[in-house]
């Protein structure tokens, strides 16, 4: 017990001291919590349509400009927050979902059942999932839970294999083996000694899953085929900032600059994390 | 040898086939058909319509000459472009993708394992330090917001290059490979410098130097080939993301490729241009990562008996 709440104060301690990582972690909760409270924090309607005050470059009323439509920038890229950062939590939850019990199963039964369950992964490891979600999308309307679920559906095989790994070494542990010998359920042992074993490397790997989904969400929405106006994402004001980018570039630079900070953000953050709950496999 | 790599191509073969009727099927159920919407036709031409594009057919017998059509390269009439075949777009637009995705890997293979391999050879120096910090910039900054940022600042401020088009003015396609190639240059840049370190790290590198090599020759002649292998086995699926990125650049320069083809049959519900294009990028990126399998089993001699 001693021993398992060392680990996490360990690694709590080897994240502080990365200077990196804490600076992405900070970038991090500020943005959940203008996004959270964007509402109250955002001074003007996100939707609100005032032609005579189009594009107007950034002034003290309006922080960061308006766009050709009168709509106060500042506001849109806060609600923009929300669609964006909550594309990437959902689609991570599916992913892990997904991935997660695929990979318990694989690795603990082992044998024909792993070895069928991962060749079906190397299989869809191979597919073009990009040109999938566009075809859902098509198909089925450009629905926001859809894409959520459409982008989750393609992004567990990676966490799958993670943790199947991590399942099979841990299973082939003395105290394991000890513990089967002994008749543990299989419920019991998985709550009592696989769960805790792959928290940390499912906890990093999920942090730096959503860099990769709210990147994808951007891209479906800067080809016109994620989320649709009034309503804004990070990717569709990139895409209406790129219209008009020549007249009024504060349009393009600003949404752009708060979703490229946004990544390096989660993705050092993400690194951090790895380097702290394990030391060994840290990027060199 | 050999039986390995026709046993990788006899697995690739059934998931081209699973993958094309399980598009087929999925483009089926999309609610609607293709020539709803517009106005309304009158039964009888609506009639002729579907017995001209064999929507009139129970879906099984349909699915049956689609597919016997598509093992001949046959991808059927485009419904929203009448008279033109989906194959015939296919290969006006493929040419000029190719095109662009073979600069932009260029691009990214001599920049990016440059970068690498001194990077990894510099180890914690400046030239270590400030192209991997770039790199990670690179694999930060998206495709769609590269490109416009270069349009802005090469072709708008400083009106140096063209900003659209494809073959049409010198120098147009300049912006697009490096808009396309730059995350790959990162994402090379990281793999080659890790797996150069590994390989330096080597007993045979040790050999090599200790028989007396200068340190460019232990490069060149022994370090290169093991430390490159995780780039070789990274560019196969690098062309599922390429295709992709082809989606955003020609969109970004306007240039006529398929990727900007199937961004507008997607706009569009041209439905068989969609099925058609999706069967078709789905066999390349399967091709692509085959070929890639095969390159590593050739370079890396320890791959081969693992599988």
């Amino acid at each position: 017990m001693n021993l398992e709440s060392s680990l996490w104060s360990d690694a709590w301690r080897r994240l502080l001291a990365n200077k990196a990582a804490v600076a992405g972690g900070m970038i991090l909760l500020v943005l959940i919590f203008l996004a959270i409270f964007a509402p109250w924090i955002a001074p003007h309607s996100y939707s609100y349509q005032n032609l005579e005050l189009g594009a107007q470059p950034p002034s003290s009323e309006f922080l960061l400009g308006t766009d050709t439509l009168g709509r106060d920038l500042f506001s849109r890229i806060l609600y923009g927050a929300r669609v964006s950062l909550l594309v990437g939590f959902v689609a991570t939850s599916v992913a892990l979902v997904i991935g997660v019990s695929w990979g318990i199963v694989a690795g603990y039964f082992g044998g024909r059942i792993d070895s069928v369950m991962m060749r079906i992964v190397d299989v869809l490891y191979g597919l073009p999932f990009i040109i999938f979600i566009i075809l859902l999308m098509v198909i089925f309307g450009r629905n926001i839970w859809l894409l959520f679920g459409a982008i989750g559906a393609v992004e567990w095989l990676t966490m799958a294999r993670i943790v199947r790994g991590q399942v099979l070494t841990i299973k082939t542990q003395e105290y394991v083996l000890a513990a089967q010998a002994m008749g543990v359920s299989n419920i019991q042992m998985f709550r009592k000694h696989i769960y805790p074993n792959i928290l940390g490397p499912i906890a990093v790997y999920a942090t730096l899953t959503i860099p990769q989904v709210m990147l994808l969400e951007a891209f479906l929405s800067f080809l016109g085929l994620g989320i649709q106006p009034p309503m804004s994402s990070w990717g569709t004001l990139i895409r209406y900032g790129v219209e008009s980018m020549e007249e009024y570039s504060w349009l393009l630079i600003y949404p752009g600059l708060t979703f490229t900070i946004t990544l390096f953000a989660l993705n050092f953050f993400g690194d951090g994390l790895r380097d702290a709950l394990d030391p060994k496999i840290s990027s060199d | 040898m050999l039986q390995l790599i026709l046993k990788r191509i006899a697995i690739a073969i059934p998931i081209i086939l699973i993958v094309a009727s399980l598009t087929f099927f999925l483009v089926r159920m999309a609610p609607g058909g293709p020539f709803d919407a517009e106005k309304v036709v009158p039964p009888q031409v609506m009639k002729n319509l579907n017995a001209v594009y064999n929507l009139d057919a129970p879906l099984i017998i349909q699915y049956r000459d689609y597919m016997f059509n598509l093992v001949q390269g046959d991808f059927g009439p485009s419904f929203r472009y009448p008279g033109r075949s989906v194959t015939e777009m296919i290969f006006t637009g493929l040419p000029v993708t190719f095109e662009l995705a073979f600069y932009a890997i260029l691009v990214a293979m001599i920049i990016g394992s440059l970068a690498g391999v001194i990077a990894a050879v510099k180890r914690n120096t400046f030239l270590d330090y400030v192209p991997m910090t770039i790199a990670m910039i690179g694999i930060c900054m998206p495709t769609f917001l590269l490109g416009p940022l270069l349009v802005l600042y090469f072709g708008i401020y400083l009106e140096a290059l063209p900003v659209s088009g494809w073959d049409s003015l010198p120098g147009d396609k300049i912006l697009p490979s490096i808009t396309l190639g730059a995350a790959y240059a990162a994402y090379i840049a990281r793999l080659s410098r890790g797996g150069m370190l590994e390989t330096l790290s080597q007993d045979y590198i040790r050999t090599a130097r200790a028989k007396g090599l200068p340190e460019y020759q232990v490069i060149i002649k022994h370090a290169l080939q093991g430390g490159l292998v995780p780039v070789v086995s990274f560019l196969g699926p690098a062309v599922a993301g390429l295709i992709g990125g082809s989606f955003v650049v020609e969109t970004i320069f306007q240039i006529p490729g398929l990727g900007r083809f199937y961004v507008e049959a997607a706009f569009n519900r041209d439905y068989t241009m969609i099925l058609g294009t999706t069967i078709f990028f789905s066999t390349l990126i399967i091709f692509f990562n085959l070929l890639s399998d095969i390159a590593v089993l050739l370079m890396n001699p320890r791959a081969r008996s693992q599988t």
